[in-house]
Parts: structure tokens; C-alpha cells; sequence
């Protein structure tokens, strides 16, 4: 997607709640025109208090919004260029499908027949053609959402604002609705903005994400960079699984750092001349191997002993402890119907990958 | 009432009803003879006395002691009471004015109480719910010692002869609104409000769309409870009236002096009727079950 014009820029926003809570704290960032934005963090990290300063629920304590640069802090909600989903979807309980997807057009006074028209196409879009009759208590969890979707991309906004969007649907809608918010998004051209919990959701639908923790951003980037390069332990949990060790510097050549991590003895990994000192080394489940014979000395390599195999059908975590205690995870896929993981609790292994393949982590 | 249920043909109907009785549950209360035993005489005590004054207004006997057959005869004489005609009219016209204001009072009470934050909220909030629990002997003797102490003038053309009264009446019935109200309220998704104004709502167009539509259930139920209130209320209403604002219930208790005949069970039969009306559509407003009832073609 062609990255245009910043739509929304937060600037060094912070946001306190009384004397002791900072919900959100001096987060500076650019939403271009036509992403797909993700808000992503745990319960409680601030994304939902950004999400409502941007639709103008809540009012900066400090700092600046500006939308399609125009400065929001005197601007109602009523009168911002944007529009939101809600956790709850908030489809109004009185009025038919119809009714509510006409309703911001009739509070701005549209004439009746555009109303009808839009609404019509509106549903259309987001396939509940021929519903707008029902009232929301006859729609499934699903048709309810789709109804907060067209009653929102009816009024034409600049930035759809999405609240946890799809929390409340099964596993399986969940699914499908990822994919088709992504459909929608590119159908109408509107830049999405959405709030998670669920790393799965931000990556496989948004352009960019931002990852919060405290009311911070701890890392801006596209999702295979956020998967592959964490820039900090905090995003390398967060996102998908990690190994991490503890280990230290023992020297630094060129783009090369020299690390020594206890029980995995001496390895270089690519990374930057600032390292020092304590770092952390992590590695993804699925870069690890297992072998039986000791693996050749290019490879990382720590002996174990299996003390769990969980199985996902899919793929099966194999989790190896080796003599300090550590729990390394090592994610096998099952490639063929017959092949078992073909490892069982109490084997002992080798946990082995490429030096490259792990990453630095200085804070 | 629902003593037959629990055994109750609850399998397909071509099955041979078996005589052996099951054995009672350890939760079936209702089937317990005790507990059925308990509510009977409770129903039987709250509603014989009642079901005996509608049976006797109906009864062709100057005396209302032994039964002497059917006539609509004290009907048709209540009817043509004057004065008894006057008090009734006089009680629908204050309880017509006292719903319309205690109603809007009580929405705005509720909606104020919900919707801001202010100092001495708790102590208003403590202080509106008073007339619910203050004994309405004192109630009426507060209105009648204050009414007397403002000079509240007396001698004014008809509807204004019941001002007092109206007052007095709407100082009473408007917290049952808000509490009322106030109940439905406690449900509305907050989300519904911000989605309204992010649509581009006003507050007032939020106000008039969602919210109020949202409480029209709670609204109806209580401006139906203000008007039985009003209706039926006899102890604030003796305090207050003056001779020549008397309400049906003044009217009924005077005829009682007398003598009971007839003619008052007729009267008192119309109130019930009028009450429990209202009381029921009331009842069904502020059931749950009626949200979902969304007509579809």
C-alpha cells in the first residue's frame, strides 16, 4: 500500500487519570493515509485511552492530535472527520438494521432518499443486503458488528476507528471477519485504525503496528519486522513465542557481536556496535531444530531432556530442559499424517539452530 | 398456582400416566404440602376481603350482610351520585396532572442523578428517595401544616380548588418515577451514547434518539405507578383536601361512616378496577421480555 500523507499525527500525547495513573504517556506517532493500523498491547497498556483521544472521547492531558492536519483538541466527537467501532458495537437496540446505519446521516440532516440509498449500499458492502428490516435481537454476534461496520462507513469518515472489534465472535468468525476487514479496508480505501490484544489479529491484517506496554510505544514497525526483529524484550515476548537467555558481551567485531550465554558457550549474531555488557539472546521455537547426535559446531547447540510435548495438530511444541533448568521451546511442524513428533517425554536432545537466526536484545 | 406443573404433562401426550407418584425433590418447595398450605392462606387473607367487596357490590340488599341476589342496581346509584361523581372527577383530574409533572420531574431527576457528577450528589440522591419511607401520616400532616403556614389560598375555581392537593400529591409520587427510571438506566450501554455523538448526534439529538427512547419502558411504568398512587391515595389527600376538593377515596371513607352500603362497594370496585389496570400495563412496561418484542413483517 502506497504510504501518502500522515492523517492522524499524536503528538507527544499523554493522557493522566487523576494524580497517579498515566494511561498513556508522551506517544508521538504518524497514521498514514490508507494503512492499516494496529493498536497492539495487553489489558490496561493505554491503546484504548489513545483510541478514544483520537475519536474525542477523552481529552489529552498534554500534547496534540491533529486529523488531515487539523488540530482535534477543540473538536467535538460530533464534528471529527472519524468514526468507531465499538467493543460492544453499540447498535442501537430501538431502531431496524436500516435505522441505524441511516441514523449519523439523519442527525447531519441528509435528505431522505440519500439516506435510503446509502444505507441500502452500505449494507451491501459489509453483506447484509435485504436485512435492513430486522431489528439487532434477530441478528447473530456477527450480523451485529457488520451493522456497527456499515453504520460507521456510511458517513464517508477520513479514519474508521476500530474498538477490539472482533473479541466477542468465536474463534472461527474471528477468522473469517479478519479477512474480510481486510476486503473491506481495500475496498473502500478508508485508513483503519484498530485496537487488539490479539498479536494473531494485528499481524495478519495491519500494515503497521505499534506495540504498547505502561502507556508507551515500545516498537513501531511492519509486522515480519516486529516478528523477526523485537526490539526489545518486552516485544519479543508479546509477539508470538520466544526463547530468551541471558547472557553477556565478550566482544564486538565490525557488524559482528561476540556473546557468551552459560551453557551455550561462545557465538557471534549480526547486531550493532553499542551492545554491552548484560544482553538478552532470544530465538523463535521454530528456528530451533532437534537433532540426536551433537550438531556440528556452526550450530548453537544445548543438551535437554523433553519434559513436555504439547500437540496443536498443526504443528506440536516440544519444550527440552536442559541441566540448569532452563525450558527451551522448539515448535515442529507435522508435516505428514503419520509422522509423530517422534520425540517422547524423557528423550534426551540437542536444541540446535544457526547463530544467525538469534536475535540481541539490549534492553 | 403453579402447584400442578411440576407434574404436569411434560412427555408426549400418547404416554400412559403412571399413578405412583414421584418422590418430591429436594428443591421442589412448590410441592411440598406445607409451602403449599402457606401460600394459600396468604392469598386467601390478601385477597378474600377483596374479592368479597367486588361479590357484595353486586349484591340487591340495603344491608351488605346477607346475600340477596344479583343486581347492578348500586351501580347505576353510585352513578347518579353527585357528589360521589364529583369526587371521582376530581380524583382523575389530579391524578392526570399529577402523572404528567411527576413523570417529567422524576425522568429529569433520574437522568440529572446518572448522567453528572456534583457535590452533595449522595445527600440529594438520600434526600429525593424520602418520601418513599417517610410515613405518609406525617407526610400529610407536613403538607396540610405548611399549606396552612403559607396561606395557600382557598375559594379558587374548580381545577385550582385542587392545586394543593396536586401539589402535595406530585411532591410524593415523582421519586417512585425516578427510581423507576433511574432502574432502567442502570442497563444502558454508555457505548450507545459515544456511538451516537461519533455519528455526529448532538447532545440533545443523543437525548431524543437513544436515550429516551431506551427508557420509554421505565417512563410509562412510572408515570402508571404516579397515577395509581395518585388515584388511591387517601391519607395525604384527607390532610390537604379542603370541602369543597374531595377525591374518591375522602368520598368512599365518608360514605363509610355512615354506613356500608352497596353503593360504596360499587365505588370502591370502580378504584380496584381502575388501579389494577394500571398497576398491570405498569407491570408488563417494565418486564424485560418486552424489549424483544420487535414486530417484523
Amino acid at each position: 500500500m502506497a504510504e501518502g500523507q500522515p492523517i492522524i499525527r499524536i503528538r507527544e500525547v499523554t493522557k493522566r487519570f487523576g494524580q497517579t495513573v498515566t494511561a498513556v504517556d508522551d506517544v508521538s506517532l504518524d497514521i498514514h493515509e490508507g494503512e492499516f493500523f494496529a493498536l497492539l498491547g495487553p489489558s490496561g497498556c493505554g491503546k484504548t485511552t489513545l483510541l478514544r483521544m483520537i475519536a474525542g472521547f477523552e481529552t489529552p492531558s498534554e500534547g496534540q492530535i491533529l486529523i488531515d492536519g487539523q488540530d482535534m483538541s477543540k473538536v467535538a466527537p460530533n464534528r471529527r472527520p472519524i468514526n468507531m467501532v465499538f467493543q460492544s458495537y453499540a447498535v442501537f437496540p430501538h431502531m431496524t438494521v436500516a435505522d441505524n446505519v441511516g441514523y449519523g446521516l439523519k442527525v447531519t440532516n441528509v435528505p431522505k432518499a440519500e439516506i435510503r440509498e446509502r444505507a441500502e449500499e452500505a449494507l451491501e458492502l459489509v453483506k447484509l443486503g435485504g436485512l435492513g428490516g430486522r431489528k439487532p435481537d434477530q441478528l447473530s454476534g456477527g450480523q451485529r458488528q457488520r451493522v456497527a461496520l456499515a453504520r460507521a462507513l456510511v458517513k464517508r469518515p477520513k479514519v474508521l476507528l476500530l474498538d477490539e472489534p472482533l473479541s466477542a465472535l468465536d474463534a472461527k468468525l474471528r477468522e473469517a471477519m479478519q479477512l474480510e476487514l481486510v476486503r473491506l479496508q481495500h475496498a473502500v480505501g478508508i485508513t483503519f485504525v484498530i485496537v487488539t490484544h490479539d498479536q494473531n489479529e494485528a499481524l495478519s491484517m495491519a500494515n503497521r503496528i505499534a506495540v504498547m506496554e505502561h502507556g508507551k510505544v515500545r516498537q513501531l514497525a511492519p509486522p515480519s519486522e516486529l516478528y523477526e526483529f523485537p526490539n526489545c524484550r518486552f516485544v519479543a515476548d508479546f509477539i508470538g513465542k520466544m526463547n530468551l537467555f541471558e547472557g553477556r558481551v565478550a566482544g564486538i567485531s565490525g557488524e559482528e557481536v561476540l556473546v557468551e550465554v552459560k551453557g551455550l558457550g561462545r557465538f557471534s549474531l549480526p547486531g550493532e556496535g553499542e551492545a554491552s555488557g548484560e544482553v538478552g539472546i532470544a530465538v523463535r521455537p521454530e528456528k530451533v531444530r532437534l537433532r540426536r547426535e551433537k550438531p556440528d559446531e556452526d550450530m548453537v547447540a544445548v543438551r535437554g531432556k523433553v519434559s513436555e510435548v504439547a500437540y496443536y495438530g498443526g504443528s506440536s511444541f516440544v519444550y527440552v530442559t536442559d541441566d540448569t533448568g532452563r525450558t527451551i521451546s522448539v515448535n515442529l511442524q507435522n508435516e505428514a499424517r503419520t509422522a509423530e513428533p517422534g520425540v517422547t517425554i524423557g528423550d534426551e536432545l540437542w536444541c540446535a539452530w544457526k547463530p544467525r537466526d538469534s536475535l540481541l536484545l539490549s534492553t | 398456582m403453579s402447584a400442578g406443573q411440576g407434574a404436569g404433562p411434560a412427555g408426549g401426550g400418547k404416554r400412559i400416566v403412571l399413578r405412583r407418584r414421584e418422590a418430591v425433590g429436594p428443591l421442589e418447595y412448590t410441592r411440598r404440602w406445607w409451602m403449599r398450605l402457606t401460600v394459600g392462606a396468604t392469598f386467601l387473607m390478601l385477597y378474600a376481603p377483596i374479592i368479597l367487596l367486588v361479590v357484595y357490590s353486586f349484591n340487591n340488599s340495603r344491608r351488605n350482610i346477607v346475600w340477596r341476589g344479583f343486581t347492578f342496581k348500586y351501580y347505576e346509584k353510585a352513578w347518579n351520585n353527585e357528589s360521589l361523581i364529583e369526587a371521582f372527577v376530581n380524583s382523575l383530574a389530579i391524578a392526570v396532572v399529577n402523572t404528567a409533572v411527576a413523570t417529567i420531574l422524576g425522568v429529569l431527576v433520574a437522568i440529572a442523578l446518572w448522567r453528572f457528577r456534583f457535590p452533595g450528589k449522595a445527600a440529594y440522591e438520600g434526600f429525593m428517595m424520602l418520601p418513599i419511607v417517610i410515613p405518609e401520616i406525617c407526610m400529610g400532616v407536613a403538607m396540610m401544616a405548611f399549606f396552612a403556614r403559607i396561606g395557600w389560598p382557598t375559594g379558587l375555581p374548580w381545577p385550582l380548588t385542587l392545586s394543593n392537593i396536586m401539589i402535595a400529591h406530585i411532591a410524593f409520587s415523582f421519586p417512585f418515577v425516578a427510581v423507576t427510571v433511574r432502574g432502567r438506566l442502570v442497563g444502558f450501554n454508555r457505548e450507545l451514547e459515544d456511538a451516537s455523538k461519533d455519528l455526529g448526534a448532538s447532545e440533545w439529538q443523543t437525548m431524543r434518539y437513544i436515550v429516551l427512547p431506551y427508557l420509554r419502558p421505565g417512563i410509562i411504568a412510572g408515570a402508571l405507578i404516579a397515577f395509581t398512587l395518585s388515584l388511591d391515595d387517601f391519607v395525604i389527600t384527607f390532610f390537604t383536601a379542603g370541602p369543597n376538593s374531595v377525591t374518591l377515596p375522602v368520598k368512599i371513607f365518608s360514605m363509610v361512616r355512615f354506613s356500608v352500603t352497596p353503593e360504596v362497594n360499587a365505588a370502591s370496585t370502580v378504584l380496584i378496577v381502575i388501579t389494577v389496570i394500571a398497576t398491570v400495563l405498569a407491570m408488563r412496561f417494565q418486564s424485560p421480555s418486552r424489549r424483544a418484542g420487535g414486530e417484523e413483517g
